[in-house]
């Protein structure tokens, strides 16, 4: 039995037989992730807590005792996520050996939940950009084609889950960087609602853009993982207070009457061909069985790129700006004064596209230039969002390609940031939006990448993205 | 200098003094051991989130509506970026576009003439930590930090150094009625800048510089009086104002030039996404409103009519405290003069020679109450009223039951009184002489010698009558 290869719903129904233990498992998952380093998926194990932790939950389990719905199951976090004891990297030189004092809320629900985490998954460098080649440790590979990038900046995430190293876990997504490598490595991968998963702890790229999200390999895995991390928190004034259902139950198995919102924005020609007809396909799936199609339009679509370029860099230039050499992190070793340490910290700690965002977000801050800017990106931004709203007037969710074009080659896009920019224009308005959206596997290209199709929800209902996606992923074979 | 005008607008940062900071549960207090009272948010650890103190935004509009500001529904925190060491995040929370009051004043008096000062704004903010230099280099402690302040913004409605310290103590004076801040200048809980420009009347407004983190009334006086100066010798030498913020020297009394405009900082002011708008509605202000006390301008008016000179309704209303004394008591005993008399005269001097800054009162006003009963109507001489109180303030206790206890109820019996003035007449015929001459000192010596008999407790005003019967 390769129990590595099960879902984290499967795993989790042998683990309540007795069939493997957490110990067992975890251990499976470690040596997992010693045989296939060369991924550089993980930036970090945390061995010694997560045996421990596996331990407990046997014996836990041993005495009868009620479990958490993820108890003795490994997962991997984004390192971009506190947990006490364990250094939170961001991928970046400038905190390399920085410990988080404390836990980042959804790091604590997975281990009120009883998960077992087992490492810190490699992403790029503070979550800026689409392929995780911007890590100070190193890039990380694609499990489906090593030459490729698995996307990002959630790469390593994705990259854990695609390669059986763990059965879940956690990334972060400001524009894409959950969805976008999801579709990359062929695994599911959610964006909840903004405000649906605390933000407390996760160390901030751009505040009112980022989103908790998480990686599995089926829908229902996913609606599972939502289950645990949903909800309000007090320590993050952000995250919303509208009850939290139970997703599992969310899944029904039928879209028999429900409408399919398609807006032509989405299908331009910029779109590959391959990518098309996969998305195609899977949309006559769903008509197929009872759904019904309908034209939207969002007219607005093609400024989402420069609104979410303004506003997550001008975010964040300001929340990088306390990596300044004084508190922790990086400091210079020579420094004449006060400027001059900020100067050359900053100079030595942060990569090439830290420096590139934080330059454009002060710049769009910047006196004489706010108003042509960041104003105007926040009132494009309320037109984008009606937009998605009016939208949701004639339909339950929006079906569109996650990526314009399937997983791209390691250095390909390295010296064209538009190019790579571009890459994001699927994913980046749902983020402007403040949608919940989900990437399901959609088939492969003939060159055997996967095809990644995002299902958009109104606010607070990813229910419906459950729902259609568990329904594809089940019956996409007969296609 | 004479033809000059001032134009002077004031920013006034006070600390509030709610229980926890602004944005996360650290204790808002004074002092302690460096870096012993922050954590991950106070200190801007990577992944910390602020979490409003909704007491900081009550207190906050507690002030802005007792100096007549609009709350605003809807305002808005914003990051005010820029790098200092004592700022952990890089950034202040603060508010630019949409702050929490807007508008109010309040009336000063200044040599007789009474003139509104208009507010332009009151916002809240989170203070910075403070840098301790020594001889091994400079230190932070993120105590202080983001302990919640409010700003408030005068209007340029200033023109002396005078108007700016009535305007300051005026402000003061309405902090601590409304105690929303302990105002202890020597802890910095109450900071001043000052903006100020020199034009001539009728011309338009001239360049103005900033003096910043004044931490006393007397130096604002003596900064504006300063700058003023050096702004019109560089007027009158035909030379130009520079737009820049000066350190004011208090030792050496002058300012030095700190920045010009052109090296000012660009503050890059965006709403914290971090942070939801504050919204208020007009039931919960006024709900606040309802919880505001009688403020002194209101007190004065109330007080003329029960009886008080103007000059002492204002003594007595300068401290929230006292006012609030004097009504409790006068609420007890309905003789507001004699009150007020007694707070202005005995209770005035103990806090004044008392050591400590903030003395509270010693005497409960019920004890007081019935002290002053006793005196008012005779059953207590003033000499023992001054003895009992001298007692009360050291430790209270009822006067009543003291009264009746020792037997110090004052002696208005005129058989018994006329007896031991016989004596004192015949024992002292020199100053019996002396006194039937017309000598009225000698009185003094009668009643002094009257007191020593009856053990300070005769009815001083009885004496007097009797002896004048007696010799004549």
């Amino acid at each position: 039995m390769d129990y590595l290869k099960c879902s984290l719903y499967e795993i989790r129904q042998m683990l309540e037989n007795n069939e493997i233990s957490s110990v067992e498992l975890t251990k499976l998952c470690l040596d997992r992730i010693n045989s296939t380093q060369n991924l550089n998926a993980i930036i970090s194990t945390c061995e010694e807590q997560a045996i421990d932790a596996a331990k407990k939950c046997d014996q836990a389990r041993k005495k009868g005792e009620k479990l958490g719905p993820l108890a003795g199951i490994p997962v991997v976090i984004k390192d971009n996520i506190n947990l006490v004891g364990t250094k939170t990297t961001c991928a970046s030189k400038f905190l390399e050996n920085w410990i988080s004092p404390f836990n980042a809320t959804c790091a604590q629900k997975l281990i009120d939940a009883g998960a077992v985490i087992i490492g810190k998954a490699n992403m790029d460098e503070f979550a800026m950009g689409s392929s995780t080649e911007n890590s100070a440790f190193g890039v990380c590979r694609n499990p489906v084609n090593e030459d490729y990038v698995p996307g990002g900046s959630s790469g390593g995430s994705a990259a854990t889950v695609a390669s059986f190293q763990s059965f879940a876990s956690l990334g972060t997504d400001t524009g894409g960087s959950i969805r976008e490598p999801a579709s990359f490595c062929g695994v599911v991968g959610l964006k909840p609602t903004y405000g649906r998963v605390s933000r407390f702890g996760v160390v901030a790229f751009a505040s009112s853009l980022d989103q908790v999200g998480c990686f599995t390999r089926t829908v229902r895995d996913s609606a599972i993982m939502l289950n645990v991390l949903a909800g309000e928190d007090k320590k993050d004034m952000t995250s919303a207070k509208i009850l939290v259902p139970d997703y599992e139950k969310s899944i029904t198995g039928s879209v028999k009457g429900k409408k399919i919102g398609i807006a032509k924005q989405f299908f331009s020609d910029a779109l590959n061909n391959e990518v098309r007809a996969n998305i195609e396909k899977a949309i006559k799936l769903y008509e197929d069985n009872g759904a019904e199609i309908v034209d939207i339009d969002l007219p607005s679509l093609d400024t989402a790129l420069a609104v979410y370029y303004i506003i997550s860099s001008a975010e964040a230039a300001s929340n990088l700006a306390r990596f300044d050499g004084v508190k922790y992190g990086v400091r210079a070793k020579n420094f004449s004064d006060t400027v001059d340490l900020y100067f050359k910290s900053r100079t030595q700690g942060f990569g090439k596209e830290v420096k590139r965002r934080i330059m454009l977000g002060n710049y769009v801050l910047s006196s004489g230039y706010f108003d042509a800017f960041y104003r105007k990106a926040k009132k494009v931004q309320k037109i984008i969002r009606q937009e998605f709203e009016t939208a949701f007037e004639k339909c339950d969710v929006i079906i569109c390609p996650t990526t314009a074009t399937v997983a791209f080659k390691l250095g390909e896009k390295c010296d064209d940031h538009l190019a790579m920019y571009l890459n994001d224009i699927y994913t980046v308005p749902v983020n402007i939006a403040g949608l919940p959206a989900i990437s399901i596997p959609c088939g492969k290209v003939s060159n055997g990448l996967p095809v990644g199709m995002q299902l958009i929800a109104p606010h607070f209902k990813e229910e419906t993205l459950f729902n259609f996606g568990d329904f594809y992923e089940k019956h996409a074979k007969e296609i | 200098m004479s033809d000059w005008k001032m134009v002077i607008g004031l920013e006034v940062h006070s600390e509030l003094a709610t229980n926890t900071k602004l944005f996360c549960s650290c204790r808002n207090k004074f002092g302690g051991e460096p870096n012993t009272n922050c954590c991950p948010v106070c200190t801007g650890m990577p992944g910390a989130l602020p979490v409003l103190n909704k007491k900081a935004i009550e207190y906050a509009i507690k002030m802005g509506l007792a100096v007549g500001c609009t709350i605003n529904n809807y305002s808005v925190f914003e990051r005010k970026n820029y790098f200092y060491p004592d700022l952990s995040k890089a950034y202040q929370i603060s508010q630019l576009e949409y702050p929490l009051c807007v508008g109010g004043g309040l009336e000063i008096e200044v040599e007789g003439k009474k003139k509104f000062i208009n507010l332009d704004r009151i916002h809240v903010e989170e203070d910075a930590g403070k840098l301790i230099h020594d001889n091994t280099g400079t230190m932070i402690d993120y105590n202080r930090g983001g302990v919640p302040l409010i700003e408030i913004v005068s209007k340029p409605d200033i023109s002396s150094a005078e108007e700016a310290v009535a305007y300051l103590e005026k402000l003061r004076e309405t902090l601590l009625y409304v105690e929303v801040s302990d105002c202890k200048m020597q802890e910095g809980s109450i900071r001043f800048d000052v903006n100020l420009s020199l034009h001539k009347e009728g011309e338009p407004l001239g360049t103005r510089t900033e003096m910043k983190n004044l931490n006393s009334f007397r130096a604002v006086s003596r900064a504006i009086k300063y700058e003023a100066k050096r702004q019109a010798e560089v007027l009158n030498s035909g030379g130009k104002v520079i737009q820049e913020t000066r350190r004011w020297d208090d030792e050496a009394g002058k300012t030095y030039s700190m920045r010009t405009k052109e090296d000012s900082q660009d503050y890059r002011y965006f709403p914290d996404p971090d942070l939801v708008p504050i919204e208020t509605s007009d039931e919960y202000i006024d709900s606040i409103r309802k919880t505001l006390p009688k403020l002194p301008q209101e007190r004065i008016i109330e007080y003329q009519k029960l009886g008080l000179t103007e000059q002492d309704a204002k003594l007595i209303t300068t401290e929230r405290k006292n006012a609030d004394y004097f009504e409790a008591v006068v609420s007890l005993f309905n003789e507001p003069k004699f009150v007020c008399n007694w707070i202005c005269s005995e209770i005035f001097k103990k806090l004044n020679s008392s050591e400590e800054i903030d003395t509270d009162i010693q005497v409960s006003a019920e004890n007081l109450a019935k002290l002053l009963k006793l005196y008012k109507n005779n059953t207590i001489n003033q000499a023992v009223a001054r003895q009992l109180f001298d007692e009360m303030w050291k430790s209270d206790f009822d006067p009543e039951v003291a009264v009746n206890e020792r037997g110090l109820a004052q002696m208005n019996d005129t058989t018994d009184l006329e007896k031991i003035l016989q004596k004192i007449i015949e024992d002292n015929p020199k100053a019996t002489a002396e006194l039937k001459a017309g000598n009225q000192k000698t009185m003094a010596f009668f009643i002094g010698q009257t007191m020593k008999a009856t053990a300070g407790k005769a009815n001083p005003k009885l004496v007097g009558e009797l002896l004048q019967k007696l010799i004549n």
